[in-house]
């Protein structure tokens, strides 16, 4: 209790840091504390409506098998393995982007850290669930561990996933030691007792003192150092799993910086879709302001040069060659020729061009070439698994994947359980780093408080003066400050 | 049913093992000369035969704890049969290359088989004479027939080449059964492993339908089991590696040279099926083959007065399946079609 005695007295005073701090707290934990809008109860259940079509849509493929997905002995690998390796991908951009910011300084970062991290975690989430609708036998999926087989690719791709997945689970919980600490200060222990004593517990005794904020830097530095060179070694494995096989097209030296690439890419391009969506939605739009998405359209642009460039290293050669001319031809002319151009045009030209010209580097912009982007690049995985699976090795006879409704509706279960991830996610902890932004982040003018962010504080307000009263132990109601005149 | 699998299909084994049962079931089909060769195999390479019959009564008690000792990890032993695990280690432990031409019988394998188990009384290969094929394809019906396959599932497929001056030739292509084999080194859990004989296959009991040996095999060599809804006759054994059937829903399955037949002393479907004599059933270590009309050569001087070649040799597979071509004929070059 002394804990909040003291926030209420020392944390709302009148100087612009104060009231700074206090604005980021309402808007960041406004989702989480105050009451769901209507809005967000329809968005979440149309979207776990199409979730549920997908688990439906997998229960039927396995009662028929993977034929009733468009797979054949000649498209042996399709639509799920590309949907694995683009849902891992934009993970990555996420962690990365979060930890390479942090690592090297930058308090520009601090809205934004949050936001990528939650995207890195709930992708990665589905991307490995992308491997039970990939297998024949999903039900086995636990023999990998057991009847080890070191010398296979899809080993040390399960090792590499299972630990990016913890390591992005780490990296995600511990800059929410501190806001889980403060969202228990506002919401009290009467309130959701349940809540309450889980984010005590998951908090680890917060204080805020020197030694654990000397600690936590420690480990997040560590952690932000850790998850770097892992996300390098999973789609480095990843790649592997094509590359390693003698197949024109998948056997290429070029691969696991190709996949790399790809997934920072993609990455850095989902984390502005996310934050554009979140913006808008969650009434952000005094912490995530144009210069943010510039700035990640600057990286995005300068990681989609690169990838554009790994493109041409890996066809180029193959162009020349009698074993693989076939597989370049179907791609960039033939069966494969409309999804390698749409790659080439939604995928690089126009992002680039939106963000090289002045005029559209905007946030409409830069949410416009983002989307694009995380598009196009599903696509581009589609062209990567495809026309080496369906070439023929013997014959000159082409296999063909036709796309079915299952497939269909798996990945787009898979595409809908990003915002429905995020949405419950922010439901349970702030959209953004309290801590982080309280610490680092630049000032924004507490003039320019929005019309929302009066409503929100209102809503805030009320709801906790409800929840708190008749109780000794009542919630903080914050306090709100007039809008000067 | 998972528990019993492995010690039936090890009962199948051990009955092949025994000469004896060899040779009577052998003396059933027509090719006696096949029967006679094998009887008087060349005896440097079959020293093992000797103590076979008493060695196969230890196999399962003293070598066992042996095996279990030099088995790669103690995960593997965990969930699998006991012959199973017996079984998978012996096959691991064949040596996979520079024995092509010896049949896995020398080097370092002689030590490693030694401290094992007896060695086995066959290397079975193929040699599948293109000068006779007329792409009647009446190899892939039968396989089909007795597997009970799809009509796209062509364990032994039959393609259609042209050659240098255009004239179309055939080529029957089952699974290579390679010493080097690409698919077991990409199975993440060994359903796919190689056994002492030489068969690479599949453990469909194990296999959780990844299909990376899909990927990694260079002749297309693996058919999926797709669909559900495949009808089956009621069949009075249940499904083993060595004759997968009915095969299971989200699997892989592939040819298995018909190692049941061979060990039974009959020829493979395709080869018995075979009314041009194209595919041979052939033995390394007795240096015999024997086609479907009943034509017996010595395999190795078969193999060198044809210039018989492998399939794809610069994918380093070292397959145990080889091809007799007719004049002007290159499996590398030649443009192939689905026939």
């Amino acid at each position: 209790m002394a804990n909040r005695a003291d926030l209420s007295e020392t944390n709302y005073g009148n100087s612009a840091r104060e009231r700074w701090s206090n604005d980021v707290r309402r808007a960041a934990m406004r989702p989480t504390i105050g009451p769901t809008s209507r809005s967000w109860r329809v968005s979440v259940i149309l979207l776990g409506l199409v979730v549920l079509a997908g688990i439906l849509a997998w229960l039927y493929q396995l009662k028929h098998g993977l034929g009733s997905a468009g797979y054949n002995d000649q498209a042996f690998w399709a639509v799920y393995i590309a949907d694995v390796i683009a849902f891992i991908g934009v993970s990555y951009g996420g962690a990365v982007i979060s930890a390479i910011l942090r690592l090297t300084g930058q308090s520009w970062r601090a809205p934004l850290t949050r936001l990528a991290e939650g995207t890195a975690l709930i992708t990665v989430l589905i991307g490995a669930m992308f491997i039970f609708p990939h297998l024949g036998r999903p039900e086995r999926f636990w023999e990998i561990l057991v009847y080890v087989n070191t010398s296979s690719p899809l080993f040390w791709d399960f090792i590499a996933i299972g630990t990016y997945v913890l390591a992005t689970i780490i990296f995600f919980y511990l800059p929410l030691i501190p806001d889980l600490a403060s969202v228990n200060k506002m919401l009290g222990s009467a309130d959701r007792p349940m809540r309450y004593r889980t984010y005590r517990a998951l908090s680890l005794n917060w204080i805020g003192n020197e030694r654990q904020r000397r600690l936590l830097h420690g480990v997040m530095s560590l952690i932000a150092l850790i998850i770097v060179p892992l996300a390098v070694s999973v789609h480095s494995v990843l790649s592997w799993a094509f590359a390693t096989t003698s197949r024109p097209g998948w056997n290429e030296s070029v691969f696991p910086p190709y996949f790399v690439i790809a997934a920072l890419y993609s990455g850095t391009a989902l984390v502005i879709v996310v934050a554009a969506a979140f913006r808008k939605g969650y009434h952000l739009e005094r912490f995530l302001t144009k210069r943010h998405f510039v700035r990640l359209g600057y990286i995005m642009a300068a990681l989609g040069l690169v990838y554009a460039y790994l493109t041409l290293a890996d066809l180029l050669p193959d162009g020349y060659t009698g074993i693989t001319a076939g597989w370049i031809s179907q791609t960039v002319t033939g069966r494969y020729a409309i999804a390698f151009w749409v790659y080439v045009i939604v995928g690089e030209v126009l992002p680039v061009a939106l963000v090289a010209i002045k005029r559209t580097r905007n946030i409409a912009g830069m949410t416009v070439a983002s989307a694009s982007v995380v598009i196009a690049l599903w696509v581009k995985r589609i062209v990567i698994v495809l026309p080496s699976a369906t070439q023929p090795l013997i014959a000159s006879h082409w296999g063909t994947y036709h796309f079915t409704w299952v497939s269909i509706t798996i990945t787009l279960a898979g595409v809908a359980a990003i915002p429905l991830g995020l949405m419950i996610l922010f439901r349970f902890i702030p959209v953004m780093s309290i801590d982080e932004m309280e610490e680092v982040g630049e000032l924004g003018s507490t003039e320019q408080v929005s019309e929302h962010t009066i409503v929100a504080q209102e809503l805030l307000s009320v709801g906790a003066h409800i929840n708190g009263n008749g109780n000794g132990n009542g919630a903080h109601v914050p306090h709100v400050p007039k809008k000067e005149a | 049913m998972r528990r019993e699998l492995p010690r039936r299909w090890y009962l199948v084994r051990k009955l092949s093992r025994n000469n004896k049962q060899v040779s009577t079931e052998l003396s059933v089909i027509p090719a006696e000369s096949f029967v006679s060769s094998l009887d008087k195999g060349d005896s440097s390479t079959r020293s093992g035969d000797l103590t076979e019959s008493s060695s196969d009564k230890e196999y399962s008690r003293r070598n066992f704890l042996r095996i279990f000792a030099t088995a790669a990890g103690a995960a593997v032993a965990v969930g699998s049969g006991i012959e199973m695990l017996s079984y998978r280690a012996y096959a691991q432990s064949q040596p996979t290359t520079n024995d092509w031409s010896g049949g896995g019988m020398t080097g370092s394998g002689v030590a490693t088989m030694a401290s094992t188990l007896a060695p086995p009384t066959h290397q079975w290969a193929m040699v599948i004479d293109l000068r006779n094929c007329d792409g009647c394809k009446s190899c892939t019906a039968a396989c089909q027939k007795a597997h009970y396959l799809t009509p796209e599932q062509t364990w032994i497929d039959v393609f259609s080449l042209t050659d240098s001056v255009g004239k179309t030739y055939h080529l029957p292509r089952p699974c290579m059964q390679c010493e080097n084999p690409p698919c077991l080194h990409v199975c993440p859990v060994h359903a796919t492993f190689r056994q002492d004989q030489g068969i690479v296959l599949v453990d469909q009991d194990r296999c959780i339908g990844c299909r990376m040996c899909m990927a990694a095999c260079p002749y297309e060599a693996r058919y999926f089991n797709w669909n559900s809804g495949v009808k089956y006759p009621p069949l009075p054994v249940q499904p083993t590696p060595e004759f997968p059937v009915p095969q299971r829903l989200g699997t892989v399955g592939k040819c298995t040279f018909c190692v049941g037949n061979l060990n039974h002393g009959m020829l493979s479907e395709c080869a018995a099926a075979c009314q041009m004599g194209v595919i041979y059933n052939g033995d390394l270590k007795t240096d015999v083959a024997v086609n479907g009309m009943g034509t017996t050569v010595k395999l190795s001087k078969f193999l060198y007065d044809n210039d018989a070649v492998t399939y794809k040799p610069e994918q380093n597979t070292h397959p145990r399946v080889w091809y007799i071509l007719g004049h002007g004929q290159n499996l590398t070059t030649d443009i192939a079609s689905k026939s």
